[in-house]
């Protein structure tokens, strides 16, 4: 990839490629997410970038209850351990611990990772 | 072993302003009244004032608004702001200044007029990029998500995060100052419209007006003044993310780290505190941190709610004054606990009045559970 800048930039490009990519340390191979100059914590600055492999676990949940439409709002726990803010699409609430598998979709004209339910991996209801 | 720095500053003074509702009156107004009043109770005259500590959500430079507004030039100033936690990290920062000699008489204030300029929990913080594009709806979603996991990890239910906004009522009852007064139901709870599950309207704190100040000063000034010193006997902050995603566990919060430093300045546990003053933003907090204060063991805070235990004549007095949920919340509402544990330790809180209370604990929280700050106070006879 060219020059973009920095990490946030070039993972907001990935993203708009249709990539959904996390950074890793080289040497500790420890994934972070949101993009950082630097492993939080340890301060790693090996950092190469790696897609994602989409897949994680529902770690949290709600659903905003609004006038108009009621929408879910989850943490998703990567398998490859970083967490992320997110919705599971047609859904209304998502149980904890549902499987789900991500996408990218464009959201007020930029594209943002949102996730599905994983086939055949739908917890029991909240 | 207790830090040199237990004991040795004083509250010497509070004062509120315009608590509930304060029609056509900013928030520096408000900010200011409670001021006066703090440094009257203290028995100071404002020229006195030579350290200022200030956190609002409508001004971007606290510090420089409150020194002009009121005329001070302080030799020592802190904007600390953590959001609702930043009192009680302003205590510690006075203490700090005070003990250092630094200033003389620390003015801890806030103020906001979020209720009648718009009703609405006024914030200065800046949208968070991996929260904006979900409908994410601050901060309520973040406390929605905490308290869904800890139903899921701990079998919490919204009947025992009902049973807080209850006690909160029933102390609200008690105190003539507070917003929301009248009878409260376990069916009313459960039946209020559900805002972001499992949280309902019932859940969440409210959104009032309200000024707050408090003075502090040196402990050997402090007796000079006109009424019984509240001493500040431990401090201590702890930051654990800024935006929800990056809360390392949604069940403990960083007040696990704040409490054990503001307990071991103080030389004290959870079994040497009269009163529990806990940042009840929405019903889950109350529980989290009775956890991560030790009243309980971690998960059993909905267990120990239950029942009225935190209601008036229950086993532990919680939030005496009603609380974010029934009595005031401006949108940092940290003073407001101070405020409350420096009226019950001088043994003037009314109809609500604990027996003899030496020890308040007073935990601030800010943000989305990111930063916790918690300070331990005493009577004479605990300092």
């Amino acid at each position: 990839m060219d020059d973009l800048g920095g990490p946030e930039a070039e993972f907001r490009a990935y993203l708009g490629q249709g990539k959904f990519m996390l950074q890793r340390s080289k040497g500790t191979g420890k994934h972070t997410f949101y993009p950082r100059v630097a492993i939080p914590g340890t301060g790693e600055t090996d950092l190469e970038w790696v897609e994602a492999s989409g897949r994680g676990t529902v770690y949290a949940s709600t659903v905003n209850r609004g006038r108009d439409r009621s929408y879910n709002i989850v943490l998703v726990e990567l398998d490859e351990g970083p967490r992320l803010l997110s919705t599971v699409e047609g859904e209304v609430a998502v149980a904890i611990g549902t499987r789900v598998q991500a996408l990218i979709k464009q959201i007020e004209g930029e594209p943002e990772v949102i996730f599905k339910i994983e086939a055949g991996n739908r917890a029991d209801a909240l | 072993m207790p830090s040199r720095l237990r004991g040795k500053v004083a509250i010497t003074g509070i004062g509120s302003a315009g608590t509930g509702e304060a029609k056509g009156r900013t928030a520096m107004e408000l900010l200011a009244e409670a001021s006066l009043a703090a440094i009257a109770d203290a028995g100071l005259k404002l020229a006195d004032v030579d350290g200022i500590f200030a956190a609002t959500s409508t001004h971007a430079f606290p510090a420089m608004s409150v020194a002009e507004y009121l005329g001070v030039n302080p030799t020592f100033f802190d904007g600390t702001n953590v959001g609702g936690a930043s009192f009680e990290m302003h205590l510690l920062q006075a203490a700090l200044a005070l003990d250092a000699g630094l200033c003389n008489v620390a003015l801890v204030c806030y103020g906001s007029n979020q209720r009648s300029a718009g009703g609405r929990l006024v914030s200065l913080s800046e949208p968070q990029r991996y929260e904006k594009p979900y409908g994410f709806r601050h901060p309520i979603s973040a406390y929605a998500l905490a308290a869904s996991r800890h139903m899921y990890e701990f079998g919490t239910t919204r009947e025992m995060l009902a049973e807080v906004a209850l006690a909160a009522r029933g102390w609200a009852n008690l105190n003539p100052d507070a917003f929301a007064r009248g009878p409260l139901t376990m069916a009313d709870v459960l039946a209020s419209r559900m805002v972001s599950d499992p949280l309902t309207v019932a859940d969440i704190c409210l959104v009032t007006d309200g000024g707050a100040a408090c003075v502090l000063t040196r402990s050997d000034r402090a007796r000079d003044g006109r009424n019984r010193p509240v001493y500040v006997l431990g401090a201590a902050g702890a930051i654990s993310h800024r935006s929800i995603m990056a809360m390392p566990s949604l069940t403990t919060t960083a007040a696990k780290d704040s409490g054990a430093r503001a307990y071991a300045m103080a030389g004290l546990g959870p079994k040497d505190v009269d009163l529990a003053m806990l940042y009840d933003a929405f019903t889950i907090n109350t529980i989290l941190f009775l956890e991560d204060l030790g009243f309980c063991a971690k998960g059993e805070g909905g267990r120990f709610v239950e029942g009225g235990a935190i209601a008036p004549g229950g086993r532990l007095a919680v939030n005496t004054n009603g609380g974010g949920l029934s009595c005031v919340h401006p949108g940092m509402y940290g003073l407001f606990l101070i405020l409350e544990a420096v009226t019950q330790l001088r043994g003037d809180a009314g109809a609500r009045q604990l027996a003899k209370p030496e020890i308040a604990l007073c935990h601030g929280n800010g943000a989305t559970l990111s930063a916790q700050a918690t300070a331990i106070l005493g009577t004479e006879a605990a300092s």
